[in-house]
């Protein structure tokens, strides 16, 4: 590891809001301020953020994409419950009270020949980086984008750029294949030489499915979980998964683990352990900003 | 349950004090003996169990000065051996008899940096009250001087007079250390390098500092505020704090030593990983860490519904698992949230409990159930995969084991189901692998605490380690008393450099 300088603390905890993109209905692309974060961050890592510090929750978001040399980073998110709310409503030049990472252990990123990098939704946001640093180590790599529907479809260009063969398929069939990822997943296995590694990332039953689609024909497949958590660094055990029958906790161990081996029925079932509060928050944010525009609309 | 009303603990304590002053002879040692142990004056069980104020409420006055009276002041002073950082137990003790108790503040505060802390979460009985011959004499250790309670009457006193003074800083040295989590170890840590005139910078990875003072230890037992005020009194001393900074992912610990000019660094992490039973069931939905469960409680006043977003599990029936002071905090916790029964179950007997037995004591005024002998040995999940019940057999005591508490061996054939909806896992952490882990060259003993040697320095020059990181799950004085040694060294160290 090289520090090519000393660190600098006087900046370190202003989270400008640097760029707000919104990508679809309930998508949203954020660069903000973090220099030190920046300059840590690998691929696969990830952040926790929290917006007031005395009642605010804390949330793990996926990075998208680091620029150390503007010391800013990326981060896209979809609004599920109150906090993605109250941060996308959020503005350029707004800033954000805590944002903690780089967290969780980097991909493990080597030659290994051909990639198949698979993201389902907003899951290609935290494949962006793996996909960029897999290309660099010298794999070829195969990019699998999927989406419910054409809009729903993210950093196509990005993912395009990065590809020895691009695959772009959604639910309804609005745009390219008209089908789940797990389709041309199986296609790709089934081709000689079989591809070397599978990284999928995405909803959990997404994960899922492609795990069940690749372990028939023995392709390692990673995945990368995003559970609940409250600190993120080991502490709370709120985030663990059974993997090869043995509790592992996503921020420190993970978030990445190989897919044939982790209990995702669990894993699912635990990510709705606060589902009734959340959908009750998440309500409220709905009747609060429905308010809102009711008031900014003349009488 | 009696519940003697703090005014007439007071009235009492009075009218006891009155007519001690009265005399112009001093009392004997029998007559000390004869004052009344003075009772902590607390909230009333039926209400505190749905609020989260503190509980113990803390003595008056007269109270202090009566339980101070009752100290013997041995001339051996058997006392100050039990306690970890060697406090001048009978000099603060004859100082608040005479009701000067500023004077027994600084005596405490020449040892311990934090004795409003102390006064409220140390395990006295199993320390200084432990050896005291009052208690001996009496023939119970409930009757030994509350050394704790008049610590903590003149640490609140002197703390809400506002008459603590900011340590005196030596000029600065140009030195500068790095101190990693800012819990009880690294709070001493900082405040005994600062005061050398080295400059001090603290990383906390959560969002607020104080480590397991603020996110574990529930309010009811110690406010925030207090923990609060320690900090700030820190940064009066011209010690940085920087939260949402964690060492190892923020930045390595070499990289402080390295690039950031830090002549030292001190590890205080803590014991931040959460042991499970590593049984069947354990990952349901409502199986909780007591960590997870306490921060979300705590840390992120998941108390607070109404205004805090952090959600909490409604539990109805809830176990908890552990017979510690951490098992303790959650099931009270749990009670506070509206839990319709809380039951404590643990695999010895309450005489094996770590807890310190005032918790133990209010968890049984408060409702909590205790099951003794007993342990959890599979968690039975519903069709939607959250618990419903858990499978326990029967413990009996046999001979004792390393640790001297006599080893519990299972009943065969003794399972049966307790129905519970929520449970609660609270039988200690092992070291947090984050720095070990990101530090070429760091020994760890294969539980992965940092290993020491007898000046708090670990395998790594300019690196030193101390409490629960060193010595897994202990206590906040004993993590003190590590900080005290690593402190010193560290200053030894820069001194010398100089």
């Amino acid at each position: 590891m090289v520090y090519p300088q000393a660190f600098n603390f006087e900046r370190f905890d202003m989270h400008r809001i640097l760029a707000k993109q919104q990508l679809s209905e309930d998508v949203f692309m954020m660069r903000v301020e973090a220099p030190h974060i920046a300059a840590e961050r690998l691929p696969g890592q990830f952040v926790i953020l929290q917006l007031d510090n005395d009642f605010g929750e804390r949330i793990p978001l996926t990075i998208a994409d680091a620029d150390p040399s503007e010391g800013s980073i990326t981060m896209i998110f979809q609004t599920v419950g109150k906090t993605t709310h109250n941060l996308a409503d959020k503005c350029v030049g707004d800033t954000i009270e805590s944002l903690l990472g780089p967290l969780g252990e980097p991909t493990h990123i080597e030659k290994f020949g051909t990639v198949v990098c698979v993201g389902g939704g907003i899951g290609v946001a935290p494949l962006h980086p793996i996909a960029k640093g897999m290309k660099a180590a010298g794999n070829k790599l195969i990019i699998i984008v999927g989406a419910r529907t054409r809009n729903l479809v993210i950093l196509e260009e990005q993912m395009r750029s990065l590809a020895d063969e691009f695959i772009v398929c959604t639910d309804d069939g609005s745009y390219g294949r008209k089908a789940l990822v797990t389709e041309p997943l199986k296609e790709v296995c089934a081709r000689s030489p079989k591809p070397d590694l599978t990284v999928a990332i995405g909803p959990p039953v997404m994960m899922k499915f492609c795990a069940e689609a690749t372990r028939p024909f023995g392709v390692s497949t990673v995945v990368s979980l995003n559970t609940i958590m409250v600190d993120g660094t080991g502490m709370c055990g709120g985030c663990r998964v059974t993997v090869g029958g043995k509790t592992k906790f996503v921020c420190v161990d993970g978030p990445e683990f190989d897919g044939h081996q982790v209990d995702f029925d669990n894993m699912m079932k635990r990510l709705k352990s606060y589902r009734k509060q959340e959908d009750q928050a998440h309500h409220q944010c709905h009747l609060e900003s429905q308010i809102k525009t009711l008031k900014q609309e003349p009488a | 349950m009696s519940h003697d009303t703090p005014e007439s603990l007071a009235a009492a304590a009075r009218r006891e004090l009155d007519a001690i002053m009265q005399r112009t002879t001093p009392m004997t040692p029998k007559e000390r003996l004869a004052i009344s142990a003075q009772v902590m004056p607390a909230q009333d069980p039926v209400v505190r169990r749905h609020n989260v104020q503190e509980v113990a409420l803390g003595y008056t006055p007269e109270q202090a000065r009566l339980e101070s009276m009752r100290c013997l002041q041995c001339k051996n002073a058997p006392c100050i051996k039990g306690c970890p950082v060697g406090i001048d137990i009978p000099g603060f003790l004859k100082a608040a008899a005479e009701g000067d108790f500023q004077v027994a503040c600084d005596v405490i505060k020449q040892n311990s940096l934090l004795p409003a802390v102390c006064g409220r979460v140390c395990p006295q009985e199993t320390q200084c009250q432990e050896n005291c011959t009052v208690g001996k004499a009496l023939k119970s250790i409930d009757k030994a001087v509350s050394i704790g309670r008049v610590e903590r009457y003149v640490a609140d006193l002197e703390r809400e007079s506002g008459t603590a003074k900011v340590p005196v800083v030596k000029p600065e040295t140009g030195k500068k250390v790095a101190v990693i989590g800012t819990g009880p170890a690294s709070i001493t840590v900082a405040a005994d390098v600062r005061r050398e005139g080295h400059q001090v910078v603290m990383f906390e990875a959560f969002h607020k500092p104080g480590g397991v003072l603020v996110y574990g230890i529930p309010e009811f037992r110690l406010p925030k505020a207090i923990v609060q005020k320690e900090i700030d009194g820190l940064k009066a001393m011209g010690v940085e704090v920087n939260v949402n900074f964690v060492i190892g992912r923020t930045r390595k610990l070499k990289a402080l030593l390295e690039k950031d000019g830090f002549d030292a660094v001190f590890i205080g992490t803590g014991a931040g990983l959460p042991k499970f039973m590593n049984i069947e069931g354990e990952n349901l939905v409502g199986v909780f860490s007591a960590n997870e469960y306490l921060t979300r409680a705590n840390l992120m006043k998941a108390y607070d519904a109404d205004r805090a977003d952090t959600p909490i599990f409604r539990a109805g029936r809830v176990a908890v698992l552990g017979g510690g002071n951490v098992a303790m905090d959650a099931a009270r916790t749990a009670l506070r949230l509206g839990a319709d029964e809380v039951h404590i179950v643990y695999r010895r007997t309450e005489v094996e409990m770590p807890a310190r037995v005032e918790e133990v004591a209010h968890a049984r005024e408060e409702g909590v159930q205790f099951h003794l002998l007993e342990n959890a040995v599979r968690l039975i999940g519903d069709e939607n995969g959250c618990v419903k019940a858990m499978e326990c057999v029967r413990y009996e005591l046999g001979e004792p084991d390393a640790s001297g508490r006599r080893r519990p061996v299972e009943i065969k054939g003794s399972e049966f189901l307790r129905e519970m909806d929520t449970v609660i896992v609270a039988i200690g952490n092992d070291s947090n692998p984050l720095i070990p882990r990101t530090t070429d060259g760091l020994k760890t003993t294969k539980w992965g605490n940092v290993i020491v040697d007898e000046c708090g320095k670990t395998s790594l020059d300019r690196v030193y380690a101390g409490g629960d990181i060193v010595l897994g799950a202990a206590t906040v004085i004993l993590a003190m008393g590590e900080g005290r040694r690593a402190a010193a060294s560290i200053n030894r160290q820069l001194n010398a450099e100089r």
